[in-house]
């Protein structure tokens, strides 16, 4: 194994050329360009054996990629905010098809206006597509999740897509020194896609057509429901292989921090769960019981971790680089959905932060904790808070 | 027995959904003879999404894999990045779309598969229509027709655009070989898919596909109004190869009049109106017979 400083996307693109993902599709943007130009690199050196189709749109990138995928392919693309927007329609068809491919976002904020910087409306309103969404925190988590990822969405009783995102720029384009494991190493860990059912010449058959109401859409659907909900073990499953042969693991789909004994928890997905660290750290120090929830899968939903944090946890914070319009923070609802089913519920507040890219600073997250607690002892101020909001004078 | 370069090789089954007098049914049955079963097939929304039944079943005898509207190229793309990076040679890759899903959604995954020279073949067959969300008007709908979109009504709402032009798009992609085809002509349609999948590249051919249904024509009478399409000069024959033209020329000639009235989609059009539809098709004639005698002068 070797050491080299990267940034986050150096090491979705080291991800998978040691997948030996053999097709790429993709297009670029903003701040996604570097994964898919190291990756042209990579096949242009010879490095990666693959195909590299430079398509003219996201859209025909992941058209590509699930038929690519259907003939047994092992694929990879990458993208961000606008591009996943606009794949929106075929995320539903990759998953619908039961076709593997394996992606990486950037997040970025949703124009307009045009902002380039991290902010998790992109991925979050992909939530319904049934993709596996997965958050890193670190440089070297993102390369790891993107080698994990092939094995769970390639496993024949799970087949199902998955992407992985790094918010952009805070993980984008930080540099940090990352383990870069043996190519000998991955193979052992991930076989060669092979899957049973393809487009083959020899066994021919026809893909995704018509079904009556009264036929087989909905038992199809439910086997996706069923497969998703199998994905959360394998995940586990797979990360315990991981770690066997690395010696790195990321949590599972919930990546708890001294919520042991914690009175007060923030949840939060992805950057800036770093920062939160370096606070509870000080924030103990003085004696506070405080704890991060890091959603580190949002898709499958890590319910029973929820459940077992809400269990003795007394309030719980959860910060959204997202919103929904009309409702709130889209890991709000979720976390408070997850924990209804509970007897004695912690009370759960939402802090809406960072979006376009606006710094969570230890600041900021020290003003959470102070809420939290004051939350514990004089009960729920506002359900939902816009963090660090500016409001223009009105004169 | 007539002597025929069309194979005896079926690869579609009798037990399809198509309407009586389909042209597009016939289209596919005459490119997969011509194709013959190393072949996989994208196919985008569109009558052929339908036609080959219902799940389980499929009347096609290759691969196809469905695919979303505008994604048959793309889709075709895929497949054959997938073919080469598995080392699977002699796979003819078929995108088959129709006249919207190429011209209209699908154009720009279509231009990016043939600018990038992806090794497919793209067959649109062309209804001029919307025809299976129930005859809408495309930008390949004809000038002068009636559809659904362009109902004439008391405002004279016909369809006032002229066709848009696939072939001289792929033309100008500087693709290695497209041509138009009609399905009234097996033995040229198929010929020139034998040729198609002989030559390295992209190749796009647009088979004119007469539909009862959306042209409001006699069922009996698809493969006679096809080959008026192709005398009358609405519909030339011809074929582009590295951008060298070559022409059919009808051995006799219709008046365009005489091509519309079999279809009751043109029924409104007065004399006047068909005159000028008539000016066009001649100059756009004389304008495809310069380009041929251009190409040959070189």
């Amino acid at each position: 194994m070797a050491k080299k400083l990267i940034n986050g996307n150096y090491a979705a693109a080291y991800g998978a050329k040691l997948a030996r993902a053999e097709v790429i599709a993709a297009y670029p943007i903003t701040p996604q360009t570097a994964i898919v130009e190291q990756v042209a690199d990579f096949v242009s050196s010879g490095e990666m054996k693959a195909r590299y189709v430079t398509v003219e749109s996201e859209h025909s990138a992941m058209a590509a990629c699930i038929a690519a995928a259907s003939v047994g392919a092992r694929t990879f693309t990458a993208t961000s905010s606008q591009g996943l927007l606009l794949m929106h329609e075929l995320l539903h068809w990759a998953s619908g098809a039961r076709t593997p491919v394996v992606m990486v976002n950037v997040n970025r904020a949703v124009a307009p206006p045009w902002s380039v910087w991290a902010d998790q409306t992109d991925s979050v309103s992909q939530r319904d597509t049934g993709w596996m969404q997965f958050y890193s925190e670190s440089t070297q988590e993102e390369l790891d999740t993107v080698i994990m990822s092939y094995k769970v969405s390639e496993s024949p009783d799970i087949m199902l897509p998955s992407f992985t995102t790094e918010d952009a720029f805070f993980l984008s384009h930080t540099y940090e020194p990352v383990e870069i494991p043996a190519q000998e190493l991955v193979d052992g860990f991930l076989p060669p896609f092979n899957p049973e059912i393809k487009l083959d010449i020899d066994n021919p058959r026809g893909f995704g057509s018509l079904s009556m109401p009264h036929q087989w859409y909905m038992e199809l659907r439910y086997l996706i429901a069923e497969a998703m909900d199998r994905s959360r073990q394998k995940i586990l499953k797979v990360e315990k292989e991981w770690k066997e042969l690395t010696g790195r693991s990321y949590g599972g789909l919930l990546d708890e921090y001294r919520t042991e004994d914690a009175e007060v928890v923030l949840v939060n997905a992805g950057s800036a769960a770093s920062t939160i660290r370096e606070v509870i750290d000080r924030l103990r120090a003085q004696g506070k019981k405080v704890g991060l929830a890091r959603l580190r899968s949002f898709r499958p939903f890590p319910t029973e971790e929820i459940r077992a944090l809400g269990r003795h946890v007394h309030t719980i914070g959860v910060m959204d680089r997202c919103y929904t319009f009309g409702d709130g923070g889209a890991f709000f609802t979720e976390v408070k959905s997850a924990l209804y089913q509970l007897k004695d519920r912690p009370t759960v507040k939402n802090f809406v932060v960072g979006i376009g890219g606006r710094d969570i600073t230890m600041k900021t997250v020290g003003k959470l904790y102070d809420n939290l607690y004051k939350i514990k002892s004089d009960g729920l101020d506002e359900e939902k808070e816009w963090v660090d909001l500016k409001r223009p004078e009105v004169g | 027995m007539v002597k025929t370069p069309v194979p005896a090789e079926e690869n579609v089954a009798p037990g399809h959904m198509g309407c009586p007098g389909c042209g597009a049914c016939l289209a596919l049955r005459l490119a997969l003879k011509a194709l013959g079963k190393r072949t996989i097939m994208t196919v985008p929304a569109c009558c052929w999404a339908v036609m080959p039944g219902v799940f389980p079943y499929c009347s096609i005898k290759v691969p196809v894999l469905f695919t979303a509207f505008e994604t048959a190229a793309a889709s075709a793309s895929g497949v054959r990045a997938a073919l080469d990076a598995k080392g699977q040679k002699d796979i003819n890759v078929l995108a088959w779309a129709g006249d919207g899903g190429t011209l209209d959604i699908g154009i720009q995954a279509l231009s990016g598969a043939v600018e990038r020279r992806d090794e497919i073949i793209y067959v649109c067959y062309d209804n001029e229509a919307y025809m299976n969300t129930g005859i809408q008007r495309s930008s390949s709908t004809p000038i002068g027709a009636w559809t659904t979109t362009t109902p004439v009504g008391t405002t004279r709402n016909f369809k006032l655009e002229p066709k848009k032009s696939g072939v001289e798009i792929m033309v100008a992609h500087r693709i290695p070989y497209t041509a138009t085809a009609c399905v009234s002509y097996p033995e040229d349609f198929v010929k020139k898919l034998q040729k198609a999948r002989d030559i390295r590249g992209p190749k796009y051919i647009q088979v004119l596909c007469p539909c009862p249904a959306g042209w409001k024509s006699d069922p009996e009478k698809s493969i006679q109004i096809g080959r008026l399409a192709v005398e009358s000069n609405v519909w030339p024959l011809y074929e582009v190869e590295n951008g060298v033209y070559t022409v059919r020329k009808p051995a006799k000639k219709v008046a365009v009049k005489d091509y519309f009235k079999t279809q009751g989609r043109f029924r409104h059009l007065d004399e006047k109106e068909i005159e000028q539809i008539q000016k066009l098709v001649d100059h756009d004639w004389e304008t495809l017979l310069r380009k041929e005698e251009n190409a040959q002068k070189k």
